[in-house]
């Protein structure tokens, strides 16, 4: 199946919860919506799936206008965040409930449910919990008889909510291998939300990260991580200091910064904002340098420095701690950036495109 | 009650005097007992004073015969609709923002609010004869006071909120994701209902219906009013209790008494069944 979205637009009274969404699905593909809370991607799950509806835009899938079709004739599986399991029913008949409501006519005869059930369970491995409720299983257990649930009436499209949300760490860790390994299997096309950028990576072939109603990039994820498109997408991924410089023949200037270790970069000449992650910046020590160590403090493996800087900028970056030895209070540096992406500084719009996500360590805004 | 509310503090916590906690819980139990039990056991006493054979003859009385059939069928008639009237406000509550809905929620709440005869009299002023209604009602010869259709609207009234008010917290509590996963699953809304929000809702659907059917057998203001208390044609359970105590039958009076004690009783049993299944 391929699945296309034009234009979808939702508002819930005021709010514009999605602005004009764009996307193609292709079948087989593994695709993660990702965005921090009130971007909208669960709105958007939601449309696809039937459950919500928008105010404007297509939905088509093979050609057909989803939009003109009930939730129940989609064919789709959902899996909700807190799976949503009926609590009276056993893990069986859980998964056996979207056959067990198919109109007469189709419904498989209840040998041929309860076998594709039995299929079901070992291929979920769950295979002893086919007798417990819901209530006996543990969060890990639960997942997996949702996606079992979903996936018993044969989806064209599989869509997760928040598929790990409610795990704890380390069983979110195999369960994202394990879901990999679902949906190759079951080849299905598979969307899911997530907010968190790690699990979006490793688990999807392509990402798309979203932003207050709008898709901000699409990419495969070590293009978006090595590349990303707007500075929204840079803070998302945690490029949290944000310094200004000027950019001149391509490279970045600034009082006290040595840009020797950046790339130079086919952009016009203007005032320019350097994102970087807080590791990726090396203070050096320089009695003359324009920075000066506010604030340090150890982290056990990190170092984590406060500094000030020209025009009242303050920025917080991370250095190995033994590395940064000297690195104390007092101390007056210079800063090496080591990567880092650069985007014209627009006079406003690029602040408020995402002033939520502006973090503490980002620059005030009188050093604009 | 959850099992937390029962751990009693370890072998090291420090010993208060226990001499508080008797005096109040043996405090307690005296009311109880004065209040609730003795005057409990003293119908039944009452009742069987005469011996077996009189408690069975009154309640053969044909009055008292027929006021437990006609309380009987009062029951099965309001509880049932009750019941659907309480799952429809309570999922349309629980499920849907619409305008209105507070004061619907308000409304519903009216009947525990007012005393039962202040009911009755309103059906009075509307089906009565110089009522609203009654010129109309009169006309097509359709009687609703004084009969069984009077009795039967009071105590719906009566009784309306029992249902709602047990299902509509559950199902708020509960949300609308399985009804959702149910959608996404391709079942219909008949069968999302009986096989999703049914199940959910079933003991306290049943532990409300089990509170309405109580009511609607001890009913005796409103009813009162709208019932004209005609022997052996419009006198429930309660009015005839009323009556026989008034005839100063008190034999017969504590005999039909002890049914109505009995059936509360059973309810009683149910209703406590019921909780420990609702955890």
């Amino acid at each position: 199946m391929t699945m296309s979205i034009a234009h979808l637009t939702r508002r819930f009274g005021a709010t514009e919860v999605l602005r004009g969404i764009d996307l193609a699905v292709d079948k087989g593909e593994l695709v993660a919506l990702l965005g921090p809370s009130g971007s909208g991607k669960t709105t958007l799950l939601k449309i696809i799936a039937g459950l919500d509806w928008p105010d404007a835009g297509a939905l088509t899938v093979d050609g057909e206008d989803w939009l003109a079709k009930r939730a129940q004739d989609r064919r789709i599986g959902f899996v909700f965040q807190h799976y949503a399991l009926f609590p009276h029913m056993k893990v069986r008949d859980n998964i056996a409930f979207g056959l067990t409501v198919l109109p007469k006519a189709e419904r498989p005869a209840p040998k041929q449910i309860a076998a594709r059930v039995g299929e079901l369970l070992h291929f979920l491995q769950i295979a002893p919990l086919g007798d417990r409720y819901p209530a006996e299983l543990s969060g890990g257990q639960r997942q997996r008889v949702a996606l079992g649930r979903a996936l018993a009436v044969d989806p064209r499209i599989l869509l997760l909510d928040e598929p790990f949300g409610a795990l704890d760490a380390q069983v979110r860790r195999d369960l994202r291998r394990w879901l990999r390994g679902v949906h190759d299997a079951a080849g299905t096309t598979t969307i899911f939300v997530t907010h968190d950028q790690e699990e979006a990576f490793e688990l999807a072939d392509r990402v798309v990260v979203m932003g207050a109603g709008r898709i901000e990039q699409i990419g495969r994820p070590d293009e978006i991580y090595d590349h990303p498109a707007t500075p929204f997408v840079a803070r998302f991924l945690g490029l949290t200091v944000e310094l200004p410089v000027t950019l001149r023949a391509g490279r970045a200037e600034a009082p006290g910064l040595d840009p020797s270790a950046l790339p130079r970069r086919a952009m016009a000449d203007g005032p320019a904002t350097l994102f970087l992650r807080p590791t990726e910046i090396t203070p050096v020590p320089d009695t003359t340098g324009p920075w000066r160590v506010a604030e340090a403090v150890s982290t056990g493996a990190l170092l984590r420095l406060g500094l000030e800087g020209p025009a009242d900028c303050r920025i917080e970056v991370e250095v190995p701690r033994r590395a940064g030895r000297g690195l104390t209070e007092g101390q007056t540096v210079r800063l090496r950036p080591e990567a880092g992406q650069i985007f014209p500084r627009q006079s406003n719009s690029d602040g408020a495109s995402a002033p939520a996500a502006k973090p503490l360590s980002s620059v005030k805004e009188s050093s604009l | 009650m959850t099992a937390s509310a029962h751990v009693t503090a370890g072998a090291l916590a420090p010993r208060e005097s226990r001499l508080v906690p008797r005096l109040l819980i043996g405090l307690a139990l005296l009311l109880t007992a004065v209040f609730v039990v003795v005057p409990m056991v003293y119908i039944f006493h009452r009742a069987f004073a005469a011996g077996w054979s009189v408690f069975a003859a009154n309640i053969a009385e044909p009055g008292t015969l027929h006021a437990i059939w006609l309380t009987a069928l009062v029951a099965v008639i309001t509880v049932p609709v009750n019941v659907g009237f309480g799952i429809a406000a309570a999922w349309a509550l629980a499920r849907f923002r619409f305008p209105g809905r507070k004061a619907l929620l308000v409304l519903i709440e009216i009947p525990f609010s007012i005393s039962p005869i202040i009911a009755g009299i309103c059906y009075l002023l509307l089906y009565g004869r110089q009522g609203l209604l009654g010129p109309w009602l009169l006309a097509h010869d359709v009687q609703i006071l004084f009969a069984l259709p009077g009795i039967v609207l009071v105590t719906m009234f009566v009784t309306s909120p029992f249902v709602v008010r047990e299902v509509l917290p559950l199902m708020e509590a509960q949300g609308s994701e399985q009804e959702q996963a149910a959608v996404t699953l391709g079942a219909s809304g008949w069968q999302i209902f009986r096989r999703v929000t049914l199940p959910n809702i079933r003991w306290a659907l049943l532990y409300g219906a089990v509170l309405c059917g109580a009511r609607a057998v001890g009913e005796f203001g409103g009813v009162s009013v709208v019932s004209g208390s005609i022997r052996g044609q419009t006198n429930t359970l309660p009015l005839q209790i009323d009556l026989l105590f008034n005839d100063l039958n008190i034999v017969g009076a504590f005999a039909a008494a002890s049914t109505l004690t009995l059936i509360a009783l059973v309810v009683l049993v149910l209703k406590a069944v019921m909780e420990s299944r609702r955890g």
